[in-house]
């Protein structure tokens, strides 16, 4: 396999002067463009405007005034991200022709940072899939490089097909609300990080669930994704939930693996609705960190393996269905001829724009939060929360991280996911909805293969234990190779 | 979880409400399906939540407040110029009174 360079290395190709950052620019581009007409990871390719900042970054590079943690580096960005100017849909027709006035907070910290904003990644509209086949109206769905009759997971399938997929150095922002880094990371064999909720803003993110939606990472290594993240996390006066807390160079603390690491092992995670090849994958890796020192032991996380599916899924669902009440064709986006009253106006336009999951999502939120339903289902799944945090807080006072088969399954086929009904794709976000409900930092580290396919082990810490996260990953990743 | 009965007609209500038009076949089609998650959601029914206080919220937030000092904002031009209906400098929308 092509050795790529991770992207301190690429940095110094430009600095010594062997590489200019617009031809590595241009290569990636073509790459991209080429390989779009085959894997569909793209929405949107913008090409001028990435060739544009890498002619300013070689001006810079000869001013001897290169700088940034991101200098030079080309990064995709999920389409439910707003780029100024970029068309930004979340992959959605109700936001086609959308080009955002202004940047979200991540965009703009990124190219503050040097980086390149090469294009708007695929994903499952709004981000309601784990398959990337939920793409909107006029959409095509991503596929996997390792195999294109299956699936590149979801919902940021675009990112982590194309940081799969290029020979080049890259890194992707990709956006999880239930799982939405780490599955497809899993599927497609890149490494995934997935923050603390509200380390990084959501200002100008597309919101899907505003209690649950983080902006995170992607990258071929842990380095790369977490040079990415120590760019863009840090608290934004623009977001009210974002963090306070000081952001450390996370990227500074990976080259000493972790004493002791002590891991627990989630049980539940390895049992009933497991594929055992995946199952068995995932517990060797294990006893691979296990010989180089890691400390192993079972737990049992009993009320998330059994409520935290519904949960997730109520709360994301409730809010989800009150998020999009904004889209009506009016104010930007897709819009119809005026015709009708208000009510007649809107439906047309969403009934028109919204694809069936949106649909089926929208109803069933709207349902949840119905009065007389609202005590029910929307305040009973917020109750069951707490009840599930507290579970993932007691395991960490004798954890350092919870391990677990990031997906049941390795990437399904197309034909095998055409069978499966709503309730039974959503039971496949069961390992990565429990810590995406609680908010907790998780990863995705590519652990080995079954059936020519990538298998992703998860490991989660609590919360704000980026660094220490960062570092356990880290020295899985060196165990691993 | 209360008990509703989950048909048709009460699909075709809901949608209503969320600004969505269901054609029978759709209603036809979702029926089993909501059926079937609602039924899975249901398992949070023998969860006792009774002394738990809900999360709304992963975190524990506090109020931010900032300073209330004028910025630069996008202008009219701007912000009307990703709407397709607009009129005098005002967005166009669909009648409010009917005829």
């Amino acid at each position: 396999m092509k050795k790529i360079p991770a992207i301190i290395e690429l940095q110094e190709k430009f600095t010594s002067g062997e590489l200019s950052v617009k031809e590595h620019t241009q290569k990636i581009i073509s790459e991209a463009k080429n390989s779009n007409k085959e894997f569909h990871h793209f929405n949107e390719i913008c090409w001028e405007k990435a060739l544009q900042k890498a002619e300013e970054l070689d001006r810079q590079l000869k001013q001897k005034k290169a700088k940034g943690k991101l200098f030079g580096i080309p990064v995709s960005v999920k389409d439910c991200i707003c780029v100024k100017g970029v068309e930004s849909t979340a992959g959605s027709a109700i936001l086609k022709g959308y080009r955002p006035l202004y940047n979200a907070t991540v965009i703009e910290r990124a190219e503050k940072e040097g980086a390149i904003i090469i294009g708007k990644t695929a994903q499952d509209e709004f981000g309601f899939g784990t398959f990337s086949r939920n793409v909107g109206k006029g959409f095509e769905i991503p596929l996997n490089p390792h195999d294109k009759e299956r699936s590149c997971g979801g919902s940021s399938g675009g990112s982590a097909g194309f940081t799969a997929l290029t020979e080049l150095t890259q890194v992707s922002i990709s956006e999880s609300t239930g799982g939405s880094i780490a599955c497809p990371a899993s599927f497609c064999g890149v490494f995934g990080f997935t923050p603390t909720y509200g380390r990084v803003s959501r200002y100008g993110l597309m919101d899907y669930a505003s209690s649950l939606d983080k902006i995170g990472s992607m990258g071929k290594n842990v380095h790369d994704a977490a040079l990415l993240l120590e760019a863009i996390a840090g608290n934004d006066e623009k977001d009210s939930t974002s963090l306070p807390n000081p952001v450390e160079n996370y990227s500074q603390f990976l080259e000493k693996s972790p004493k002791g690491l002590k891991i627990g092992v989630v049980k539940e995670f390895f049992g009933k609705g497991i594929d055992k090849k995946v199952s068995e994958t995932v517990w060797k890796s294990l006893k691979m960190l296990e010989s180089e020192g890691a400390k192993i032991e079972e737990i049992s996380l009993p009320l998330n393996a059994e409520y935290g599916l519904s949960a997730y899924y109520l709360v994301a669902m409730t809010e989800a269905s009150t998020n999009l009440a904004k889209y009506c064709g009016l104010r930007y986006g897709n819009a119809l001829d005026l015709n009708g009253s208000f009510d007649e106006y809107f439906t047309k336009v969403r009934t028109e724009f919204f694809g069936e999951e949106a649909k089926r999502r929208i109803i069933l939120g709207t349902f949840a939060r119905m009065s007389g339903f609202r005590e029910a289902y929307y305040l009973k799944a917020m109750k069951a929360r707490t009840l599930l945090i507290e579970e993932f807080q007691k395991a960490f006072k004798k954890f350092d991280v919870l391990a677990n088969p990031t997906m049941p399954v390795i990437a399904p086929k197309f034909s095998e996911i055409e069978k499966l009904s709503p309730m039974q794709n959503y039971a496949m976000d069961l390992c990565t909805g429990p810590a995406n409900t609680a908010g907790l930092p998780h990863a995705s580290i590519p652990c080995g293969e079954t059936s020519k396919m990538p298998v992703g082990l998860m490991l989660t810490a609590d919360y704000l234990k980026e660094k220490e996260l960062l570092s356990a990953s880290a020295f899985a990743e060196k165990v691993f190779k | 979880m209360q008990k509703q009965k989950i048909d048709e007609s009460f699909i075709l209500k809901v949608a209503k409400n969320s600004r969505l038009k269901l054609s029978e076949a759709e209603a036809k089609k979702f029926l089993p399906q909501m059926r079937e998650i609602l039924e899975a959601f249901s398992k949070l029914d023998s969860l006792d939540v009774s002394k738990a206080k809900p999360s709304f919220q992963p975190l524990p937030l506090k109020n931010v407040f900032r300073k209330d000092v004028p910025k630069e904002s996008l202008s009219q031009e701007q912000a009307l110029s990703l709407a397709r209906h607009k009129k005098e400098g005002y967005f166009k929308g669909p009648k409010v009174v009917s005829e």
